[in-house]
Parts: C-alpha cells; structure tokens; sequence
C-alpha cells in the first residue's frame, strides 16, 4: 500500500512545478505558424508568386530603403518576403506531419508485429529496419528527383520510406519489455488473440513514446524537407518552399541578406519550437525516455 | 472412473481436469530440456491441488502447458492429453482455446503489480470480460462488474471502477485481477503464487477470499507455490515436483505425516518451525539438477541421502503406497 502512496509525498513541489508548466513559447511559436498557413489566402497578403522587378531587392521596413508594402523585403523577383514565408509555413508544416504520421502508423506497426510475434519474424523485420536505417534519405529523394521530377508526394514519400524504421525500432523495444509483464499473459489467459493484445494492449502502452517521438521528429523533417527544397530535389517552384527560398537568395547573402535570413529564421523558429515541445511532452508523459 | 462418479452420485464430485502424461519439451541451444517429462494428476469439483516444488522444476511450465500458452517457439507440448471435463484440450485450435480460455479456465498470475493494464482504468478492464462471457452491456454491464468487484471484498466497487491500476495497492489489484477470473464463472482457476508478493496479513485474506470463492462456484483449483503453509492450510492434496516429473502426489495430511520420497521429506525438514527454536535448518545439499544434461535414473540420484547403484540406473516407476498416495522411489518398490 505504502508504495502506492509514498510518490505523492516524496516528489519535490519545486520541481514537479517546473516539469508541468506548460511550454508556453514553442506552443504560440507553432501556433502563430500553424494558423498563418492555414489562414494563408484570407490573411490579405500579396500573391507569393507576384513578380515585381520595381520592387526587387527591397530590404525589410526598418531598413533604409524598406517599404511597408513588403515588411520583410523582396526577393530578387521583387516576391514579397513576408508573403512567401506565410505560404511556405503551409508546404514545410503539411509536409512535417503527413510525412512524419506515414512513417509513424507504418512503422509503430512493424515494431508492435515484431515485438509481439518475436522470433524469425521479428528476425526478418528487424533486419529490414536495419537496412532501412542504413540508408540515406538525401540520397533516395535525389534519385526520385531525378527519375519521377520532384513534387510535394515525392518529398514525404522520399522521407516516409526510411524515418519508419526509427518508429520501428524504437516501438519493438518497448513492446518487447511490455510482453514480459503479466498483464499481457493475463489478456492472453482470458483469452485474447494477437489482434486484441497488439491493439488494446501493447498500442495504448506505447502512446506515449510515439507522441515525443512524432512531436521531435516533425522538426527533423522540415529540416529535411528544407534541404531537399535547397537542392532542387524537393518541393518544385513556384510553389514557396523555405529551402528554395533559402537557396535563391544564397547568391545574394552580401547585398541583400534578407532573402535568405527570413526563411532561415522560419526554420529555426519551427524546427527549435518541435523540439522543446517534444522534449517537454518527453520529460511530462514518460521520464524514462530522457536518452530519445 | 469418471463414469462410476456420473453414475452414483454420492461418492465423488465430477473430475474438472484430468492430466494425463503431458510432456512439454524446451528447445534451447543447450538442447532439448524436458521441461514437463509425463506428469499426470486430477483435480475434482471443489478440490484444490497443490502443485510445489523449486523454481525450474516444472510447475509453471505445467501450469501454461495445461492452457496451452507455454512460450512458443521454444516450448513445445509433445505428448499427454489434458482433459477439462472429459474434452481434451490438446487437441483444440487455436480459435476454440481462445474461448475456453477466460470461459473455462482462468488463471492469477504473481506479479500485482503488473498484472492491470496501466493505461486503462480498472472499469475498462472489468468490463471487457464481462462483456464477452455474458453479453451485458452499458448499466447492467457496468453493475455486473460493480457486483464482482464487491465479491471479492474491495469497498466502493462502483467508485473503484473508475480508478486507474496505479491508483490501488498490490492486494487491491490483486483482488481485481481474482475478480476478472472468476467473471465467467471458471471450472478451472490456476493460482500460479498468487501471494508471494503480498504483505502477510493480506495474504491470509486473499488466501480466504480465494476459498470462499471457491465455495461458491464449486471450481477446482491448481494453486502453485512454495510455501508448504499455505499448502496446508488452502490445499486438499498436493503434488511435489522434481526435474519436470511429479515425484509424488497425494493428500496433503498423509504426505506431511508421512512424507515417502527423500525429497519430500528433506523439502519439509527445511521449513523453519517457530516451536523448533534454535534448531538448525536442514538445507537440501546440492543443487537442482541441469534439466540439459540429465543423466538416466532418478533425477534427486545426486542429492539423496538414500541413494541406491539402482536408482543411478533406472528412473524409478509411480509406486501407490494406500489410497491416492503415489510416489516414484525405489524405496518403496520391494524387489
């Protein structure tokens, strides 16, 4: 009985009271993005995609020659800045997610499959995963860049198709320490199939795990979306892709700084945000998983 | 035999589960371990069996083999049948053990601590038993399963179902977990140390919280441990395990009277007694043997301090001494 209650009173207020208040930073930071590229055509913006050659190279208003018609500054097309991070957030966010929920339901799948059938098939599955991991996924979107061409589905499948083995891993390890609790051989006792156990059991057990490593990994995956969009390899112009943004204004960094730094600043906002997000729900829902 | 009892009513309860020569084989890279080497018992409507024996001599192996859920690959049963009220069990797919198991036969596991799902509350878990055996839903569900929680002792059932597993002590979720098992009503429960992780007054209480229950649904009961206490107290007969075989079995009184095998006897000398004081423990010399590399003969040959140049030799054959007391010592074969 004593060790039910004995928590309750031991835990420091101090500390408890830090680990539960809420992150509120990365939460207004994902928000703010969030509801800008939802909002992205109502918000009253200039089109991304409206060249201006009058306008070109404007710095941001607080420089000299800054205008507010373009808060942010012009790109070299005179594109509004501002505009086309807006509509940016919009590809990076709806690629961080689909990607990253594709790569977790399949790979959360395989894992609980293997853990929970052990043996050769964990064996074989295993070995798939290890390979998978192994590769690089720069390299596999490249290659279906240059076969297929590039486009949004390219990008997250390119993506997709390796981060699984991460979920994977991870969740077949977990399953495997749940199976030798006695809640499972008790389901199975009461008569409960494979089905019953992986999705009533083993599942909800390991939900945990999966929102840290889903909130961490949206931020890998803008990162990686972005660097393919540096490439040429990922999202296709005209549609505004934070990486090719970047890119285009690389030749320009010594006069026209602003063309790169605005993007950059929206990945390192979003991506930092993820990632304190992530460690927060991390150190919140599961402090055994401090080595994720 | 069973039908002698079907026919004359008054002399013998009906037979729930009739073990006969279960053989359950481990295969590890050490080799084939004979892990259930023909182990055979019968355990009546009321009765409860008592199944001791050291860790690695085959009780729990027994226990899953009888429901079929010893750890595949690695286990395998490969011989013997198990009859539950005359079906045999052995024989069933997968598909039809699923329904017996839970229905038929249930099982309390030793770990209280583990043995609820952590992230469901306890009503969750009540209720999906329930619900299968009986076909309830919503209020009458949800009373049903107040109702069980309440016979097994545990106050506020309807406010308990919505507690979370942490939220209860290891005797509470104990008694949950007895309650889910006997949702069905069971023919079967196997008890496998169901109270070596609780305090000892809770024990007492769990241990007659298991009897009354048993009173009132007339189960047979396997209940493993190695507490030769509550062996006395909870159990009818009892059979002592070595190296896989049932070395001997019988009625608890005769066998703690007059104890036939070596290691029988050895195994009650060594439980301390609180009149015997200062008095020195008698230890089993030796270890368990290595199931791996068992040499021919009986298998306690190394550790026994009646050894015989036969018993090196031939592994010794059940011997019936009176009524229901079997044991297998060439001691007690007269040549």
């Amino acid at each position: 009985m004593s060790t039910v209650a004995l928590p309750e009173f031991a835990a420091a207020p101090v500390s408890e009271r830090r680990s539960r208040r809420w992150p509120v930073i990365p939460l207004a930071i994902i928000t703010i993005f969030v509801l800008a590229g939802a909002l992205a055509p109502f918000l009253g913006l200039r089109d991304p995609a409206e060249q201006s050659l009058r306008l070109k190279f404007r710095p941001p208003v607080w420089e000299e020659r800054g205008t507010w018609a373009a808060p942010l500054g012009t790109d070299r097309l005179g594109r509004d800045m501002l505009s086309r991070m807006v509509w940016g957030a919009r590809v990076s966010l709806a690629a961080g997610v689909v990607t990253v929920l594709l790569a977790s339901a399949f790979g959360a799948a395989v894992g609980l499959v293997a853990g929970y059938y052990g043996g050769r098939v964990d064996a074989a599955l295993m070995r798939v995963t290890d390979a998978t991991l192994s590769f690089p996924i720069i390299l596999l979107a490249l290659i279906l860049a240059v076969t297929v061409g590039p486009s949004f589905v390219n990008v997250v499948l390119a993506i997709a198709v390796i981060l699984w083995a991460r979920y994977a891993r991870v969740i077949r390890g977990q399953v495997l320490t749940l199976m030798e609790l006695d809640f499972i051989a008790q389901a199975r006792i009461a008569g409960a199939g494979a089905w019953r156990i992986i999705t009533r059991h083993l599942l909800p057990n390991t939900f945990n795990t999966l929102v840290v490593l889903v909130t961490l990994q949206i931020g890998y995956v803008i990162i990686v979306e972005a660097s393919l969009s540096f490439l040429g390899a990922g999202i296709p112009p005209p549609t505004p892709a934070w990486g090719s943004m970047i890119a285009e204004g690389r030749d320009f960094v010594t006069s026209a700084w602003w063309a790169s730094f605005v993007p950059g600043i929206a990945i390192l906002l979003v991506v930092l945000a993820f990632n304190l997000l992530g460690d927060w729900l991390r150190d919140t829902l599961d402090p055994k998983l401090r080595q994720l | 035999m069973q039908d002698d009892t079907r026919s004359d009513a008054r002399a013998l309860p009906p037979t729930v589960i009739d073990v006969r020569e279960l053989r359950t084989h481990l295969v590890t890279r050490w080799g084939t371990i004979k892990a259930v080497d023909g182990v055979s018992f019968a355990v009546q409507e009321s009765e409860t069996l008592g199944l001791v024996g050291e860790s690695g001599s085959g009780k729990s192996m027994t226990c899953l083999s009888l429901v079929r859920l010893a750890p595949r690959p690695a286990a395998r049963t490969v011989g013997g049948q198990v009859l539950l009220d005359g079906d045999d069990l052995l024989t069933k797919s997968e598909r039809e053990m699923q329904r017996i198991r839970g229905r038929k036969v249930a099982m309390i596991l030793q770990d209280p601590m583990s043995s609820l799902n952590p992230v469901f509350s306890v009503g969750m878990q009540m209720r999906e038993p329930v619900a299968s055996y009986h076909g309830l839903r919503g209020r009458a569900l949800t009373e049903r399963a107040a109702s069980l929680l309440a016979s097994v002792r545990i106050p506020a059932p309807l406010q308990r179902l919505r507690a979370f597993p942490h939220q209860m002590s290891g005797g509470m979720r104990q008694r949950v977990v007895g309650a889910m098992a006997i949702a069905a009503p069971p023919r079967l429960l196997i008890a496998d140390e169901p109270t070596t992780s609780l305090d000892l007054t809770i024990q007492a209480q769990y241990l007659n919280l298991l009897k009354e229950l048993q009173q009132q649904h007339r189960f047979a009961m396997i209940f493993v441990t190695h507490n030769l206490g509550i062996v006395a107290r909870m159990c009818e007969r009892v059979a002592v395990m070595y190296a896989g075989r049932i070395i001997e079995i019988g009625p608890v009184r005769r066998i703690f009277k007059t104890p036939a095998h070596p290691y029988t006897r050895a195994l009650l000398a060594s439980v301390p007694r609180l009149a015997a004081k200062g008095e020195r423990l008698t230890a089993i010399e030796g270890q368990p043997p290595d199931l791996a590399t068992l040499a021919p003969g009986c298998a306690f040959a190394s550790r026994c301090a009646h050894v015989m140049d036969r018993c090196r030799v031939d592994a010794p054959p059940p011997v019936t001494l009176d009524d229901g007391h079997t044991t297998r010592c060439w001691l007690h074969v007269s040549a």
